[in-house]
């Protein structure tokens, strides 16, 4: 298992080690400074890696490495998932501060995810369907790739041991989920209805996936072209967008972001709508667009200012978009009905639903 | 109110103030006084002074306050034993406390604190807390067990704790269950051999059960424990697989990988006509893509394992095809990971689709990546024939990009097709000459030289090329240089006259002025064909070469067996079984590098034989037949001494067995193949002899072992000097090594080996008695001989009789001797001798023996210790026939 965790910030600075038995020196990090040296971009860090004595099993989360020390045989995904849950657990405790401020205390019961004698002066559940569009479109405005990441996110507080059952109106979209171990898998598999003691507070009740490429509606479309003279200093830029199949909604919280060739110096660029930021060092350019209405479609044009002399770029830059739609489950997931049984009070219950997009990828 | 003022008091005097709030009267005070000190623990300043005062705190019924104090315990007892002492009486009560939280806390405390002295201590509590009517206690004390065994495992094995810990895996609650099969996965880390997690039907169901309510870290140490059941039949292996498919839906992604290598071994077992089989399949995508959506590092270690997958079960993710495209932002890890995974699935119903994405990826911006996706546009032209060509136009697009790397890399691929559709597209050579100046990668030199050279003829000025190839022939890398001296030989042999001066040139350069040994001898055998018989050089050199195929770089099927049983841990990270680069369950060194995985790859079953020689993805000249033929050049001298000695016997009296029949003739299409095995000086050897029963002559024998228990392998190819006519015979010594590739056979001693001639390929299985493998440095120090044999424990000894065995305890020590059995000491214990002996496997395992010799009595008595007890038996059949013959 773990033999030692060390957790590394921006700057390379170890400023926290854990050992689960005897101590392991720093000097074992050499190897991941050195792995992280080679990759460049802190993202590209290989998360595996091999020393003479130990395997380096890592993850990047907020800014920080998480770097454990291996050194029998185990499944790397029991390190990286521990490692993830180390990390959730301090987000939770620090939040935005350096010190949370209760000390977590826990209570023994007979189900391990929830606490005994839990007690709500107000009883409620909530729950979020969120939904994110992974897709890859191509030039010409096709769909190379979709799928629907899902997941549905609980706010749980009810007194006693609640016992729920949510049911949906089309479950059958449903056929590849990921549970919270809470979920009676059997109840699920014959009749199709999560039923589940809930832990308390905050948590992720299943994730599933959507993939089947009719299934999978794209809110929104883009016109670009972006193109370098040979030769020449300079290149246009022009990229409009809209609204698609946005079932009647509004398309809000627009962002795109596109990481330019590294001979672009600057860009002079006019929105219709919206502000634009260029950093000339990381070379990329993010347009806050905002929302669209359809009478006059946001778009950004101008002029790219290419290092004289360079060669005209190869690669075509990628357009990332960000966007959110308030009420509505892309996929078409709608929740009946929520009901609780083994407490006799009434709780107050609520469902949210908002689609985004996930890793959203348009090729120019 | 807040716990976080603790961390910003910063007054002076604080050690002396704390000490006096930590013995104030107050509790409240003093609970204040203790988070305090907790805090300034955390942020690093040295609180150790008030041990004794923090210590005095610990008796106190508020849980909070409990809780605090022995964490400061944790982090001091180290540094201060002698104080932590103090503590333990309170452990001690802390576990019989009425409250199971507390009896819980104490005993996980006392197995965090790594002290020796405190140890000894938790026995009894730890005893009592095994057995504790509370189910948190037990699973608490589970674990405690695994940390106490970390840190004194002789002490956990002496007072039983084995024993107690394998009962609870049939205790009445899951987490215990859970926990206790953790502890003993961990325990038996470090002690492979150990017999610790022993699953019959019982328990299987015992874990089955707890699978299903334990926590998700629980369930992947009962999911891997699971994985190296063998059910006894088909229907048991189904119906484990119907128990363990919902855990396909859990939200941990090692639980779910664990879930799939229980269900992709016991498949195995299951009838393809079943319909549960198919159901199952189609169960196995979803989960697995899903997989794809996580944290990039999941993804990494999710796709690692997924390429062993789809290698071993393709129809599995045959339709997700476009969950492996590659997202520009993907880091750079998942993105090669996944391109491999896109070749692997590429076919004639999706290849359309894979090349447009190729083509995408061959325009980004890092350079790794772009160069892998234009070796893998090459490697689909290969895979897919029906897309060669579309493949080959987009290498072309893609050199004219001029855009350095990638025409280097595309020239690579390009040479690859030409090897794989010969006669088909070197029209497009023109285009690849004309980027002969930019190349300056060894790789893209060496293929463009191999491509000028195969197509001389078709090439007007293929002799200038060369030649300028030469003007800087030192300064060139080997892979160019023997590539270049290939070529012109090539050459001359299709044009001799107007080359004759360049080839001369080419062979002084690599005979006279390199000091690079493959190089020299390259040129010799080149040299001596071209002088001696150039009709038999063009034959050779020219002769048509095996067609490659994809398979080369898939990894070789027993290999990949073995790996999908170890789905999900670091060996399908690297691809490689736990023995390449785990040591008795110690990380040892990084893996091996690619080429000797490569060297392991090669297929016995795949009629591959070819590929022993050389990498056929290269163009060397015909190697299968130059060694063959010229001799082995790669056979050292003291394998040469060994040849002339072979035939007369043994020198120093080592045991070897009379020639026995191995392939019989009518199995082997007339050949047939006696043979033994010997050990000289350190040397081990197969002594064959081949018999020709056929009516034709026989040519072209090369031979090639299975992976076996100690990684027997072949030092030399077979040399066979001239071809075999019917009715001859031919004694042969084949030098072995022990370098080989590993894997445990059942029995322990089983060879299985390929023969090939020119007729086919035969295979036959046989047995090597173990004592050549006992190595000549066996003899272990007296000191270290009691030492070990204390040390090993006794459930590992095993007795023998040897009888029908009049020897004295003299004539068998010597005996024994010249097979490298070595007497350590002797004594005489009421008249009898007792040899105390020790040998040493090639491997490095130690064997302990007692030779017990009764005088008068013709039976002998043998007890051998090791720490591998499964070479026993072997051991004790190596006696037996040492001692008898």
């Amino acid at each position: 298992m773990i033999h030692s965790l060390f957790l590394i910030n921006c700057s390379g600075d170890i400023f926290l080690e854990k050992h689960w038995k005897s101590v392991v020196s720093q000097s074992v990090c050499d190897y991941f400074f050195e792995a992280q040296e080679k990759a460049a971009d802190v993202e590209n860090v290989p998360p595996v890696i091999s020393t003479p004595h130990h395997y380096l099993i890592s993850i990047y989360r907020d800014k920080l490495f998480f770097v454990s020390v291996i050194q029998t045989e185990v499944p790397p995904l029991f390190v990286i998932e521990f490692l993830h849950r180390v990390a959730d657990t301090f987000q939770d405790y620090f939040g935005d501060s350096n010190v949370g401020d209760t000390l977590p205390t826990g209570q023994l019961s007979n189900i391990p995810w929830r606490r005994a004698g839990v007690k709500y002066t107000n009883n409620e559940a909530y729950f979020d369907v969120v939904e994110e569009i992974d897709a890859i479109i191509d030039k010409s405005g096709s769909t190379v790739f979709a799928e629907i990441q899902g997941v549905i996110d609980a706010c749980i507080k009810l007194s006693g041991m609640p016992d729920l059952s949510l049911s949906f109106m089309n479950p059958r979209l449903l056929d590849d989920v990921s549970f919270h171990p809470c979920i009676r898998f059997k109840r699920w598999e014959s009749e199709r209805v999560l039923s589940f003691i809930p832990p308390d507070g905050n948590f992720r009740l299943i994730s599933y996936r959507v993939s089947s490429q009719n299934l999978v509606a794209i809110p929104v479309y883009v016109k670009h072209s972006i193109s370098f003279k040979e030769n020449s200093s300079c290149g246009r830029f022009d990229v409009t967008i809209g609204p698609k199949q946005n079932m009647g909604k509004t398309i809000e919280g627009i962002t795109v972001t596109v990481h330019m060739p590294k001979v672009v110096l600057n860009m002079n660029l006019t929105p219709t709508q919206g502000g634009y930021t260029f950093d000339p060092v990381t070379k990329v350019l993010t347009w806050d667009v905002g929302k669209i209405t359809p009478q006059k479609l946001p778009s950004l044009k101008g002029l790219v200012n290419l290092q004289s002399g360079a060669p005209k770029p190869e690669e075509n830059p990628s357009l990332n978009i960000q966007f959110k739609i308030q009420q509505l489950a892309i996929s078409g997931l709608k929740v009946n009905r929520l009901d609780m049984y083994g407490e006799k009070y009434k709780p107050f219950k609520g469902v949210k639903y908002v689609t985004k997009a996930g890793k959203f990828q348009v090729r120019t | 109110m807040t716990d976080s003022k603790y961390f910003t008091t910063t007054k002076k005097g604080e050690i002396f103030e704390l000490k006096a709030e930590l013995n104030s009267d107050k509790k409240e005070k003093k609970k204040e006084a203790v988070k305090k000190v907790i805090a300034s623990m955390t942020v690093g300043k040295d609180v150790s002074a008030l041990f004794p005062d923090v210590v005095n705190c610990m008796q106190t019924d508020n849980l909070e306050l409990k809780k605090l104090v022995y964490l400061y315990l944790m982090n001091y007892a180290k540094s201060q034993p002698d104080m932590a002492i103090m503590a333990v009486n309170t452990f001690v009560k802390d576990c019989e406390d009425p409250n199971p939280l507390i009896r819980a806390l104490a005993v996980r405390t006392m197995g965090c604190i790594r002290v020796d002295k405190i140890t000894e201590y938790l026995c009894e509590p730890l005893r009592k807390c095994l057995k504790d009517e509370d189910p948190y206690v037990r699973k608490t004390a589970a674990v405690c067990v695994a940390k106490l065994h970390d840190i004194n495992a002789q002490l956990v094995e002496d007072q039983g704790f084995l024993d107690t810990l394998k009962d609870l895996i049939s205790d009445s609650n899951p987490m215990v269950v859970a926990n206790a099969v953790a502890a003993l996965s961990e325990i038996a880390e470090s002690h492979p051999s150990s017999n610790l997690l022993d699953l019959n039907p019982q328990s299987i169901n015992k874990l089955l059960t707890a699978l299903n309510e334990c926590t998700e870290w629980g369930q992947i140490f009962i999911l891997d424990c699971l994985a190296n059941y063998t059910p006894k039949d088909d229907r048991e292996a189904q119906s484990i697989c119907e128990r363990v498919t919902p855990r396909l839906s859990h939200a941990n992604s090692a639980v779910v990988l664990s879930a799939v290598k229980v269900l992709m071994k016991f498949m195995e077992m299951l009838s393809k006509d079943l319909d549960y089989y198919g159901t199952l399949l189609k169960k196995l995508a979803p989960p697995l893509v899903t997989l794809l959506s996580a944290e990039p590092e999941l993804q990494y270690v999710a796709l690692r394992n997924i390429n062993l997958i789809v290698q071993k079960r393709p129809e599995i993710l045959k339709h997700e095809m476009k969950v492996f495209f590659v997202k520009y932002n993907d880091p750079i890890y998942v993105k090669l990971e996944k391109l491999d995974i896109m070749i692997r699935l590429a076919s004639q119903a999706n290849i359309a689709q894979v090349l447009a994405e190729l083509k995408e990826y061959a325009t980004e911006v890092d350079v790794d990546f772009v160069r892998k996706a234009v070796r893998a546009i090459g490697r689909c032209a290969i895979k897919v024939e029906q897309s060669a060509e579309r493949c080959v136009s987009t290498l072309l697009d893609l050199i004219q990009t001029k855009v350095n790397y990638v025409v280097q890399e595309a020239i690579v691929v390009i040479k690859d097709i030409f090897r794989k559709y010969p006669n088909k597209y070197e029209s497009v050579i023109a285009t690849l000459c004309e980027n002969l100046d930019s190349l300056d990668e060894p790789e893209a030199r060496a293929a463009m030289i191999w491509i000028v050279g195969e197509y001389a003829e078709r090439i007007d000025n293929a002799d200038e090329l060369l030649e300028s190839f030469l003007e800087g022939f030192h300064d060139e890398s080997t892979q160019v240089q023997l590539q270049l001296l290939t070529a012109i030989v090539k050459l001359f042999l299709k044009k001799p006259t107007e080359t004759q001066e360049l080839v001369q040139q080419v062979l002084s350069l690599a005979t006279q002025d390199s000091d690079n040994p493959d190089l020299r001898d390259r040129g010799y055998i080149y040299w001596r064909l071209l002088s001696t018989d150039p009709v038999a050089a063009k034959e050779v050199v020219l002769a048509e070469k095996p067609l490659i195929s994809e398979e080369t770089d898939l990894i070789e099927p027993t290999l990949l067996d073995e790996l999908i049983c170890y789905i999900g841990t670091l060996a399908s990270v690297y691809h490689k079984p736990p023995s390449a680069f785990v040591e008795g369950g110690r990380v040892s060194g990084p893996p091996l590098a690619a080429s000797s995985v490569q060297m392991g790859a090669v297929d016995l079953l795949g009629g591959g034989l070819d590929s022993l020689i050389g990498d056929t993805s290269f163009g060397p000249p015909p190697a299968a037949a130059v060694p063959a033929r010229l001799g082995a050049p790669t056979s050292s001298g003291l394998s040469d001494l060994f040849d002339l000695t072979s035939g007369v016997g043994t020198l120093s009296g080592f045991y070897v067995a009379p020639k026995a029949v191995w392939l019989p003739a009518m199995k082997a299409k007339g050949l047939e193949i006696s043979g033994t095995f010997t050990r000289q000086v350190g040397s081990i050897s197969m002594d064959l002899q081949l018999t020709n029963k056929a009516l034709q002559v026989m040519t072209d024998f090369a031979i090639q072992f299975n992976r076996n228990s100690f990684g027997l392998a072949p030092a030399a190819p077979l040399q066979v000097h001239a071809p075999l006519s019917p009715n001859q015979t031919v004694e042969i010594s084949l030098p072995l090594n022990t370098v080989g590739s590993v894997m445990k056979m059942e029995p322990l001693n089983n060879l299985q080996v390929a023969v090939k001639n020119n007729i086919d390929v035969f295979y036959f299985s046989t047995l090597y008695p173990l004592h050549i493998l006992f190595v000549e440095d066996g003899k272990m120090d007296r000191q270290m001989f009691l030492a070990t044999w204390k040390d090993i424990p006794n459930e590992n000894e095993t007795q023998f009789q040897i009888r029908d065995c009049p020897l004295n305890a003299e004539a068998a020590s010597s005996r024994l001797q010249s097979s490298n059995i070595f007497t350590v000491a002797k004594r005489n214990v009421e008249g009898q001798d007792m040899l105390y002996q020790s040998l040493k496997l090639t491997n490095g395992i130690w064997v302990l023996a007692e030779l017990r010799v009764q005088p008068g009595s013709p039976s002998l008595t043998l007890s051998l210790k090791c720490r591998a007890p499964e070479v026993s038996q072997h051991v004790y059949q190596a006696y037996e026939t040492i001692l008898k013959n």
